[in-house]
């Protein structure tokens, strides 16, 4: 599974990060969380409203920072 | 605390158990809804008595000396700064669950010049915005054809007029200034949206944005319920007043010593309607400060008190709010340096003749 976490990284990417990472762990898997922090790349993926958690290619969640029980349903 | 349905799940429910469930849900949501608010009215009218026999009965100050002044406004101030706060975030965080910045882009792209620049001011206010989102967020309304002085137009109101100030403002300084506060912020990104749109600058946009091939927009559109708004309304106020109550106490502390300590109309002097340079003045002094809205309210009521002009300090609050250093050096990654200074001049332009404006007519 790939997860990546889009965002520049001010405040509330920080926390979308950690969140995501909290659910991984949570869950007992051990796929890294792939930070994405560069404007092009982002732009390259559509995603247009930081933070943004992509897995395995589809988009999950844009603009908002997930709660932890969200994260744990998507990747579970 | 209910998760988030994700949307588009098409699985079949049991409908009718859930549906009743829901709307007695949905009433007890109303109901204590209507008491927190009735509650939380019966406390905000107490504040100022209290905050006098606080300052003057129990810790036994004189009353009318300068710390005597400067307490009572602290008392007064911290917890009618923090209620209306915690109100004001908690509906806009409610409202803004339906303005989501993807929705906001896809109405702008048809819209043209003009019209445009009125809508994207408008909707400015509501959609959720955050200096550090600026960047994918104009790369968005570029990629999507939003007209440049339309993103501008977006980009001017979103910081400027905000939520908070203007709530605040009408709680401390009554609605006729919270009123001139929204009518001139808006008024200023129409219009210097419009003027940056007419200019035609589109080429001192970074090169890679317009080379760009950007991936179709990916949009997650989720199905909300009420419940689930008020969650994000409750998310809002732990986000944002767990985040700002720092920035409001050390604004009043800094308001409640020019309160209590700054002789009366000594700002009349400096910050005064005679004083023809303060106006500019304040505009260069606010562009290198960075305060939260929240934190700049009450130092302006302080001010006002003390004899500043209205347009004046309007002035420098608009300066501090919308002109940001950390903006800018954001908007540097994707703007080239002579549309930044554009974008400045402009804006600082507008804000100066506002500034100038207030001070004339009140």
């Amino acid at each position: 599974m790939e997860i990546k976490v889009c965002g520049p990284g001010c405040a509330s990417c920080e926390k979308a990060q950690k969140t995501v990472e909290a659910a991984v762990a949570a869950k007992g898997l051990k796929t890294d969380v792939i930070k994405v922090t560069d404007f092009q790349e982002i732009a390259k993926l559509g995603i247009f409203t930081t933070p943004a958690v992509v897995i395995d290619g589809k988009i999950v969640c844009v603009g908002r920072v997930p709660k932890q029980s969200e994260v744990e349903k998507w990747i579970g | 605390m209910e998760p988030i349905q994700p949307s588009g799940c098409g699985c079949a429910k049991p409908v009718t158990g859930q549906a009743a469930e829901e709307k007695t849900h949905l009433t007890r949501l109303w109901i204590s809804g209507a008491m927190i608010l009735i509650i939380w009215y019966a406390v905000y009218r107490q504040l100022e008595p209290f905050s006098s026999f606080l300052a003057y009965s129990v810790f036994g100050i004189k009353r009318g000396s300068h710390l005597g002044d400067a307490v009572q406004f602290f008392a007064y101030d911290t917890p009618k700064v923090m209620m209306l706060l915690t109100l004001i975030v908690f509906v806009v965080g409610m409202i803004r669950s339906f303005f989501t910045q993807d929705r906001t882009r896809r109405y702008l792209a048809g819209k043209r010049e003009t019209a445009g620049n009125v809508m994207a001011a408008t909707l400015g206010i509501v959609t959720p915005f955050c200096s550090c989102s600026a960047v994918p967020l104009f790369i968005g309304f570029v990629q999507a054809g939003v007209p440049l002085g339309v993103t501008f137009s977006f980009l001017i109101a979103a910081p400027m007029v905000n939520e908070i100030a203007l709530v605040l403002l009408y709680g401390l300084l009554g609605w006729k200034v919270a009123a001139i506060y929204l009518g001139s912020g808006l008024l200023i990104a129409m219009i210097a949206g419009w003027i940056i749109g007419r200019l035609k600058l589109e080429g001192w946009i970074e090169d890679w944005v317009q080379e760009l091939r950007a991936g179709e927009a990916m949009v997650v559109e989720e199905k909300l319920n009420w419940r689930d708004r008020v969650d994000r309304g409750r998310e809002a106020v732990l986000d944002i007043v767990g985040k700002v109550w720092i920035y409001v106490i050390a604004g009043i502390g800094v308001g409640a010593l020019i309160h209590g300590y700054v002789p009366q109309d000594f700002m009349a002097s400096i910050m005064g309607k005679q004083a023809w340079w303060s106006v500019p003045a304040a505009v260069l002094v606010g562009i290198p400060m960075y305060s939260n809205a929240a934190g700049i309210v009450p130092v302006v009521e302080a001010l006002l008190g003390k004899g500043a002009a209205l347009g004046t300090v309007l002035a420098f609050m608009m300066s501090v709010i919308a002109l940001s250093l950390p903006e800018m050096i954001i908007l540097r990654k994707v703007l080239k340096p002579q549309l930044i200074a554009v974008f400045v001049f402009v804006v600082g332009s507008g804000i100066i003749f506002t500034g100038y404006l207030f001070n004339l007519i009140i």
